[in-house]
């Protein structure tokens, strides 16, 4: 009881402070400015929320002090079942109020027209919410899950109902809502009364739908177009990936940690930078081009201009994260399996094949899900490559920046893009229904992996040894193309490039960013280093609810994570901008804004990695955890936690870099004040100046390297195992091996 | 330990009318019981009778979906598992792999609060006490099964909880270091005087430790008892027949008198001791080592062997009768029975009883 006493007081206690220590709007200059403390509390435009209702004339705010009342007094009630319930109700009223109060009263007073001939006209409006309104919303969920706690829901375990309660909220903010206004602007007519006429002839337009490619002359609809390139970039990256983790983790190729960092560069890279490599390659005026035209007399060709190019530059993009997810997956195969599959006369190939393949199945499945997603929603690439072969998320940008300007054609389109992603998820839930592969189990486990079978290990040499030897060669061009002074025309080298974008000058002893690209690299940075742990937490988070926890409308809590997975960033960036804007939550030109984006957009994936990792944790060791006094807190910091390192590391390396490198919805979102690395060099490509574009990109890849080495050195391998060894193909020496191990241990 | 052995921790346990469904599942109808402090409780009962979901609701990793559920008197029914003065051994051992055994051991009292000095110490005597002091770095897997099971059973044990569970705890051993386990168990149970409540399939586990078994069957009690009773007079023929093997065969009760009864089989009368039997038909249980055999030639109750199996110690015989196949075991090596051979069927004093239903 005293436990539940004082997570409430705490509550309680931050509630007031909600309404007395902190202005109840939003401060024109910045809340984390501070400016408005040498006004506060008396100036109306910073006085807390208690100030609002008894001198500001905000009157209906007391609703919401009146709830925050109940509940104080619901603290003094004996009866944990009754009490539970109080709390439940005056939390859950405490969030619809404010939730309502915000949406129906805008600046000039209410926003709806039934709440004025309800309630009447109000004297004045209000400004958007700010941090003691958030405060006070933040309470109210508290409240609403303590409340569910002490009446038994989820085994009474509080932290878990606050955790839930948290995200679904988030989750409703920073998605649903946004995608919302977007839809309900698209059938809307500039007045905002209610027109569906673009809705209805964009959806039946024959260049989204049509079928010509395959039955008459033409071109297919670019609702087919990206579906097909969907299917081929996840097949493609999917299989790419497994070969890297087999080769990374089950042979003795002697690259293994080469390999490592050349699958991790395609994900630091800018998207729209691997289009421009292969351009510089395989363009009309590229390398290869011009080589094959002057040896052999091939005409220069355009086919890289299209489907095919970007399917190539997506595959480079996307392998690495396969590959990432992957490799967690084929290290989690339990030893013990492949060394039983052995003794029960199979040999290494029915081993690889039986046993060691299908335990793999639902990162193969992860994997694929996430390459046909990315390929859905990619940008960058199909910007460069497309030309006039658009895909729908291309479309779907230039529907609303281009001479278009359609909202419903954008929303229309998007629908189609969110049917297809959807349909995949479903189709993987389906195939993974009921399996669990739970490998890393409570029992300590030993031996070591088997090698691979013979030809299947020349199998993924074969692919994997290519591939790097590609991808040296695409990211050499990257590099060697910020030291050329203008690339097919003078071909001498030079180093303004760099000069022109990182100079530093030193006046007066202090230091001048005088480069160009120093502003947006440093909010870049600060961004996405803000971000990334954010990301981390939030979808690690959701990773153990969804596996761990039984709650109702679990499975559509995970489903609306994924659905804002699967919108693709133009139509986030979009979406927020025209939510965000407005009160009742206005946010648009701050830092906020573009961390809220980048925390949902790549949340996904580390709810999938985590998902993937977690499902190989048998439940029974969270289950002696919490026999053992430990709160689902403690269990989660110190048994799950430590346990999930290499997802958390996927998790920490690709939000941070999806920060940097992601330009989809950072370009709407941008300010003149948080201008983005990305944003930065597509104005630099707009402008022609691509020298010290590919400069620019070549420093963030740099920096990306040198962040995600530190973290993996800080976050450290797992130690499960005497150590992760691979048995040797052919035992040679076993004797010394052995006794290496004994020593080791 | 030195705490633990002057004042024993021990509560008791109450199940008051406890129901728990999953989904349309019902998979505990209507349970109560009461386990007295300082003794070890069996849960028995092939699988899926809901031993093990009782268990968990009592560790409260599960919620029942009624009734009440007191620890030491206290209704823990909606407190989470954290907050319960349990603590429980897995049949998985459930060893966080990634921390040494000391670590493993000290968990629990770190989360309590204990410093982590502290802690370590009591973690290193919990060692101790199951025989594994200075194994304390090693990690899960540099242990050996038998150790890993000390390490959860240590590691339970050094929070004193009220009640210890163990869920199936010797599964995962091997038959010899299962019995030692078995009895290292039930002599640190008698020793620190903790309450025990121990989920087993296993009916000779059950015999060997239990100071009460409660036998489920399709989510509800069975029967409960000490062991003798529950193996001397079962209640009903699955009892008798999962507590051991029996043969249960139909007969008629002729007489019943205080503490007697006689009953006919065939054509063969004994009288035996029962509580409460009364004239009419009914069912006796014979265990296999009850049954005597001599070769003779139409008997009262006559059967012909039908197999025959040396296994050093005894004989093991199948015989064919009027009433139905018998399963005999038999200590008279020397003058083993050979196949086909006919013979007289009689009962000896001891493993005999009546069953009512």
């Amino acid at each position: 009881m005293e436990h539940r006493n004082r997570r409430l007081d705490l509550t309680l206690g931050l509630g007031l402070a909600a309404f007395l220590a902190f202005p109840w709007y939003r401060i024109e200059g910045g809340f984390f400015g501070l400016g408005w403390l040498a006004e506060f509390p008396s100036d109306p435009a910073v006085a807390p929320g208690l100030a609002q209702i008894f001198a500001h004339g905000r009157s209906w705010l007391g609703v919401a002090l009146l709830l925050l009342a109940i509940s104080a007094a619901a603290r003094f009630v004996r009866d944990a079942d009754r009490r539970g319930l109080v709390l439940a109700i005056a939390g859950a009223a405490g969030v619809v109020f404010l939730a309502l109060q915000g949406l129906a009263i805008g600046f000039g007073g209410w926003t709806w027209t039934i709440s004025e001939t309800v309630f009447g006209p109000l004297s004045q409006g209000q400004p958007s919410m700010g941090a003691g309104a958030v405060l006070a919303a933040l309470t109210f969920v508290l409240l609403f899950a303590f409340g569910l706690a002490e009446r038994g829901v989820l085994k009474g375990d509080a932290f878990i109902v606050a955790s839930i309660s948290l995200l679904v909220c988030l989750v409703i903010v920073f998605v649903f809502y946004p995608v919302g206004s977007m839809f309900a602007a698209s059938v809307q007519d500039f007045d905002g009364s209610f027109k569906p006429d673009g809705f209805i002839r964009n959806i039946q337009d024959g260049s989204i739908w049509s079928l010509s490619c395959v039955v008459g002359e033409g071109r297919c609809g670019v609702a087919w177009r990206t579906l097909w390139l969907a299917l081929m970039t996840a097949s493609g990256s999917t299989l790419l990936g497994l070969a890297f983790a087999l080769v990374a983790t089950r042979t003795r190729f002697p690259f293994k940690k080469g390999m490592r960092l050349l699958t991790v560069l395609p994900i630091i890279t800018p998207p729209f930078v691997i289009g421009l490599a292969l351009t510089l390659l395989f363009g009309r005026a590229g390398v290869v081009t011009e080589f094959l035209s002057d040896a052999f007399g091939i005409e220069p060709g355009r086919w890289l201009y299209g489907l095919t190019g970007i399917w190539i530059a997506q595959v480079l993009s996307f392998t690495p994260i396969s590959f990432l997810v992957l490799i967690g997956v084929v290290e989690g195969v339990s030893p013990s399996m492949e060394e039983a599959s052995q003794t029960l006369r199979a040999n290494r190939w029915r081993t690889f094949w039986t046993v060691s393949l299908p335990l793999m199945k639902p990162g193969l499945a992860n994997a694929f899900l996430i390459g046909f997603i990315e390929s859905m929603a990619d940008f960058g690439n199909p910007l460069v490559l497309g030309g006039s072969h658009g895909v729908l998320s291309t479309e779907i940008f230039f529907a609303v920046v281009g001479a278009q300007n359609d909202p419903s054609r954008a929303a229309v389109l998007a629908i189609i893009l969110l049917c297809f992603t959807l349909s995949a998820f479903l189709a993987q839930r389906y195939w993974l229904a009921g399996k669990n592969y739970s490998t890393v189990t409570g029992k300590g486990d030993s031996g070591a992996h088997s090698a691979l079978p013979r030809s299947v290990s020349i199998g993924v040499h074969a692919v994997v040894i290519p591939w790097m030897i590609f991808t040296v060669v695409v990211y050499g061009m990257i590099i060697f193309g910020g030291f050329v002074k203008t690339w097919g025309l003078d071909n001498s080298l030079t180093l303004d490039h760099y000069a022109k974008a990182f100079s530093i000058s030193v006046t007066d002893g202090a230091i001048a960013w005088t480069g160009v690209a120093w502003n947006s690299f440093w909010t870049t940075m600060e961004i996405s280093l803000i971000a990334a742990p954010l990301t981390a937490l939030v979808g690690l988070l959701t990773a153990y609810l969804i596996v761990r926890q039984r709650f109702a409308g679990r499975d559509v809590f995970e489903f609306a994570l994924m659905l804002s997975f699967a919108i693709p960033g133009t139509v986030i960036g979009i979406s927020y901008i025209l939510a965000f804007n407005l009160p009742p939550l206005e946010m648009t030109g701050t830092a906020l804004i573009l961390i809220a984006c980048f925390v949902f957009r790549n949340m996904p994936v580390g709810v999938r990695g985590g998902v993937a990792a977690m499902s190989q944790l048998d439940k029974s060791l969270d289950e002696a955890s919490l026999t053992l006094r430990a709160t689902s807190f403690r269990t989660l910091r110190k048994v799950i936690l430590p346990l999930l390192r290499p997802a958390i590391v996927a998790a920490l390396v690709y939000s941070f870099v999806r920060a940097i490198t992601s330009i989809s919805a950072v370009v709407f979102l941008v300010s003149a004040e948080y201008n983005m690395a990305t944003a930065y060099i597509v104005g630099l490509v707009e402008n022609g100046e691509f020298g010290v574009a590919i400069a620019y990109s070549s420093a963030l890849i740099l920096v990306m390297i040198t962040v995600i080495t530190g973290l993996q050195l800080l976050v450290g391998e797992r130690r499960l195992r005497r150590e992760n060894r691979v048995l040797s193909a052919a035992p040679a020496r076993p004797a010394a091996t052995t006794l290496s191990q004994e020593k080791t241990a | 330990m030195s705490t633990q052995t002057n004042s024993p921790r021990t509560g008791s346990v109450v199940f008051q009318n406890v129901r728990k469904q999953f989904g349309a599942f019902t998979a505990i109808h209507d349970l109560s019981l009461t386990i007295e402090p300082g003794t070890l409780v069996t849960l028995l009962g092939p699988s899926g009778c809901g031993k093990t979901t009782t268990l968990r609701m009592l560790a409260g990793l599960e919620h029942p979906s009624a009734g009440r559920i007191l620890i030491g008197g206290k209704d823990v029914t909606m407190l989470p598992a954290n907050e319960r003065d349990v603590s429980m051994v897995f049949q998985s051992y459930a060893l966080f792999p990634h921390m040494s055994a000391l670590d493993n051991v000290a968990y629990g009292l770190e989360s309590s609060g204990i410093r982590k000095k502290e802690a370590r110490e009591r973690a290193e005597e919990g060692l101790q006490l199951v025989g594994l002091g200075g194994l304390g770095q090693r990690l899960p897997a540099e242990l050996s099964g038998g150790q890993q099971q000390r390490v959860a059973v240590a590691r339970a044990l050094v929070l004193e909880p009220q009640v210890l569970l163990l869920d199936e705890p010797l599964s995962n051993l091997d038959a010899r270091l299962r019995r030692k386990v078995r009895t290292e168990i039930r002599e640190l149970q008698q020793r620190l005087g903790f309450t025990a409540v121990y989920v087993t399939h296993d009916q000779d586990e059950a015999l060997a430790v239990s100071d009460r078994i409660i036998v489920m069957k399709d989510g509800v009690i069975a029967q409960e008892g000490a062991p003798r009773d529950l193996y001397e007079a079962p209640a009903s023929t699955f009892i008798a027949d999962f507590m051991g093997e029996a043969n249960v065969l139909p007969c008629e009760v002729t007489a019943a008198d205080a503490g007697h009864a006689t009953i006919r089989i065939g054509g063969l009368e004994h009288r035996l001791r029962s509580g409460n039997a009364r004239p009419g038909p009914s069912k006796l249980a014979v265990r296999p080592n009850a049954v005597t055999l001599t070769p003779a030639k139409g008997a009262a109750l006559a059967g012909t062997i039908s197999s025959a199996a040396y296994l050093g110690a005894h004989v093991e015989y199948e015989v064919e009768t009027s009433e139905g196949l018998l399963f005999v075991v038999d200590e008279a090596v020397e003058e083993m029975l050979s196949p086909a051979t006919e013979v007289a069927i009689g009962f000896r004093n001891r493993g005999l009883a009546l069953i009512d239903a």
